[in-house]
């Protein structure tokens, strides 16, 4: 009985403590100058960027590659090791779907900031071509966003209905909203029949719709002729880097809130080891695409490919292309080959290593491809030949990163990070002393 | 009893089947029959007329056959701009053997498309494939592909293809994503990416009642939406040639019309097949297959030297900007 209050109290959302409130406005203020900077982009036009008619791409197209990516962590955690029975999900499984939520929210919303336009948003509805990769992208995106949102929601039920209880008498109002949410869920075995089954639906359905939404956007750039994207290789190249790139976001996330609500007792060292030995394999999975996108081109590049390669492995982008390769991937997978490098705090740095080397990964799939057309660059300014973001770009993609964790916050806040209910029955805490708080 | 009624149905289908075909020639034979019945009677004047086709073999015709086209003014003037010109088949070709990078093309395309962004529709590249091949000159339009990777990319149908072969786009649709200047191997495409300061020019020429068609000409360009080199419908329908066509003092640029395999730089009006024969006419990369509408000559006997280019070569500019001279 005790344990099960403890529980509940344990998992329950707590209020914000100073250092959160800190970390709520910082975000707020980031996001705040980002919507400044973004009105100041509409008013002016993309001129604001340092994205040129070559460089015609830049860090939004990037960072919407990248939100594009950690969402995929869903697909991994909920769904694969839902279908492989690794149980240990557990305790992970909400983290997971909130970092997909907030992922593919932000991936719809990145992707808007890089059109010119804007205010013709609807023309993709109305005048939408079905041969042309972006309509898939609006079609697969809406539709793996709804889904994610049911995967949080579904499971969610019977929590909302525990905290209605807990929060009764010291919080009625938000104890009124869960009671809402919780879609007057009693915990009847017809309602825990239909929860299963839906659960179980949703958790497959995402599985097709997750590699789609991948491999949509490897082929974003696979239909074009150029030199670096013209690849058969992209589909998986880009699944593989979505499960790097998730699960980086995962351990890092899951890190945090662990030491914040002192979860110590929930996720333990043996979750971060087990994450540790899913990166490691992520990793390497995606290393053997990147021969198979870099090394192995390298031995019959046509002209186009072999400047290409060259700026990449010795040239202008060299530095970067090893940083992110070496430091952002191998090394990574080296570390956790060792029972010392799993642990958690390791493995937040390396998390935290391996997020950080997938934003710029995206950043050398795109840049470098559009600056090697295969006509000489002539006839345009001499700055037009190279891209770094400007000061918007800045401004706007790191509030968009902002937004990502702060709908992260906003959702750890309100919702207990770990499923309740379902931890006490792994926990085999008594059930009836569930149903009964929950009715 | 089974297999008879079987076979019966059998038969059945056989003779219908041969009564249909028999009724299908005879129908034919009859129409023919009548048509041949109902047809003037043979004037046979005996009197021929000489007439060219269009592959340029003469025949000889019966005068009597021989009947007056109706000329539509109407399908003259007014036609689908998203269709294209009908009956029509644009192409290009451009003798890099006479391109000295004189670059009246581009100013001349500059001029009268507005151009006020830093990249021209025309370029002309100073080409070099390898250190042991000679250098040349190279200008580029758009190539107006017949497989065109900017149509199939875009998501709204803003860039389309015509029957006519000209690849325009619709400025008043295009919601700048920029995937067809990716798509694009030709890199043909210029972004408008702030407001283009055609101000002064829109008064003067009164174009403020000016509706925005594919076939704007650069007039007016968009803010945040794509333009290119549109191979001057305007100037087709007017019975003109291209600007380019006509600014060149080398003669290099040739335009014309597939279908009746002539083209001309304004100097001279060539058969098209025969000119890509003599001088082994080539597209650029071929080997994509987006079978471009442009052809190029290859630049063998030169008149001129590559080094003349040279003084005009510009490395960062492709277009003037007022004030400068």
């Amino acid at each position: 009985m005790k344990n099960y209050d403890t529980l509940i109290k344990d998992l329950a959302p707590r209020k914000f403590t100073k250092k959160g409130v800190i970390w709520t406005s910082f975000l707020v203020i980031v996001i705040i100058i980002g919507a400044i900077a973004y009105i100041d982009q509409v008013r002016q036009g993309q001129i604001v960027t340092n994205m040129r008619d070559y460089a015609l791409w830049g860090i939004y197209i990037s960072n919407f590659v990248f939100f594009v990516a950690t969402s995929f962590v869903g697909s991994v955690i909920v769904s694969f090791l839902r279908l492989t029975k690794n149980e240990w999900r557990t305790p992970l499984v909400r983290i997971a779907e909130i970092i997909t939520l907030a992922s593919i929210t932000m991936a719809g919303i990145t992707i808007m900031l890089d059109m010119a336009r804007p205010d013709r948003l609807l023309n993709l509805f109305i005048h939408a071509r079905l041969q042309s990769p972006i309509t898939w992208d609006v079609i697969i995106i809406p539709t793996f966003l709804v889904i994610s949102f049911l995967l949080l929601y579904f499971p969610l039920l019977p929590d909302l209905a525990i905290l209605k209880d807990y929060f009764k008498k010291s919080k009625p109002g938000l104890s009124k909203m869960y009671g809402k949410l919780s879609l007057n869920w009693t915990g009847t075995e017809k309602q825990k029949a239909l929860q299963t089954k839906s659960i179980k639906i949703i958790a497959i359905l995402l599985i097709p719709v997750g590699l789609v939404l991948q491999t949509v956007d490897a082929w974003l750039f696979s239909t074009t002729y150029r030199i670096g994207w013209d690849s058969t290789n992209m589909g998986g190249y880009f699944i593989s880097g979505a499960i790097v790139a998730g699960v980086g976001a995962l351990i890092t996330v899951a890190y945090v809130i662990r030491r914040v609500y002192k979860l110590e007792k929930y996720i333990t060292e043996f979750h971060f080891d087990k994450l540790g030995k899913l990166l490691a394999l992520a990793c390497l999975i995606y290393l053997y695409f990147n021969m198979n996108e870099y090394l192995i081109p390298s031995y019959t590049p046509s002209k186009g490919e072999a400047i290409h390669l060259n700026t990449l492995f010795t040239g202008s982008y060299a530095s970067l292309f090893w940083l992110v390769t070496v430091v952002g991937l191998i090394v990574p997978a080296i570390a956790m080959f060792f029972k010392n490098g799993r642990k958690p705090y390791p493995m937040f740095i390396i998390g935290l290593i391996v997020v950080i080397g997938s934003w710029w990964k995206r950043f050398i799939i795109i840049t470098p491809t559009l600056l090697h057309p295969f006509l000489p660059i002539e006839g345009v300014p001499e700055s037009w030949r190279h891209y770094f973001p400007s000061l918007h770009e800045w401004l706007i993609t790191i509030a968009t990163l902002a937004m990502a964790l702060l709908i992260i916050t906003l959702l750890v806040r309100y919702l207990p990070v770990i499923p309740i209910q379902r931890t006490a029955e792994e926990l085999n805490l008594n059930n009836n002393d569930l149903n009964e708080a929950s009715s | 009893m089974e297999d008879n009624s079987n076979n019966s149905r059998r038969k059945f289908l056989d003779k219908g089947l041969k009564l249909g075909l028999v009724a299908a020639i005879g129908g034919i034979g009859l129409s023919k029959l009548t048509s041949k019945l109902s047809a003037k009677p043979s004037i046979s004047s005996e009197d021929t007329v000489e007439l060219m086709t269009t592959d340029g073999t003469i025949i000889q015709v019966d005068a009597a056959e021989v009947v007056e086209m109706q000329h539509s003014k109407d399908e003259d003037v007014k036609y689908n701009v998203r269709e294209g010109m009908p009956n029509r088949k644009f192409v290009m070709v451009v003798d890099l053997a006479k391109c000295k990078n004189a670059l009246k093309c581009q100013s001349a395309c500059n001029k009268s498309h507005y151009i006020t962004g830093d990249n021209a529709w025309l370029k002309v590249y100073k080409m070099q494939e390898s250190k042991d091949t000679a250098p040349y000159w190279m200008p580029t339009t758009c190539q107006h592909c017949d497989q065109p990777a900017c149509v199939t990319v875009c998501p709204v149908d803003a860039t389309f293809k015509r029957k006519d072969g000209l690849v325009l786009i619709d400025n008043d649709r295009c919601i700048g994503c920029r995937f067809c200047m990716a798509a694009c191997p030709y890199s043909a495409r210029v972004f408008n990416w702030d407001e283009p300061d055609q101000g002064e020019i829109t008064l003067n020429l009164d174009m403020i009642n000016h509706a925005p068609t594919p076939e704007h000409a650069g007039m007016p360009s968009v803010k945040g939406t794509v333009d290119k080199c549109d191979f001057c419908p305007h100037m087709v329908d007017e019975g003109e040639l291209p600007h380019c066509v006509t600014a060149c003092p080398n003669g290099v640029f040739y335009f014309g019309d597939k279908y009746e395999d002539t083209v001309t730089n304004g100097d001279e009006t060539l058969r098209l097949g025969k000119l890509l024969e003599d001088r082994a006419g080539y597209r650029l990369m071929e080997g994509l297959g987006t079978e471009p509408s442009v052809f190029y000559l290859p630049p063998s006997n030169r008149s001129n030297t590559f080094e003349e280019g040279l003084e005009q070569y510009t490395e960062f500019q492709s277009v003037e900007k007022p004030g400068e001279s």
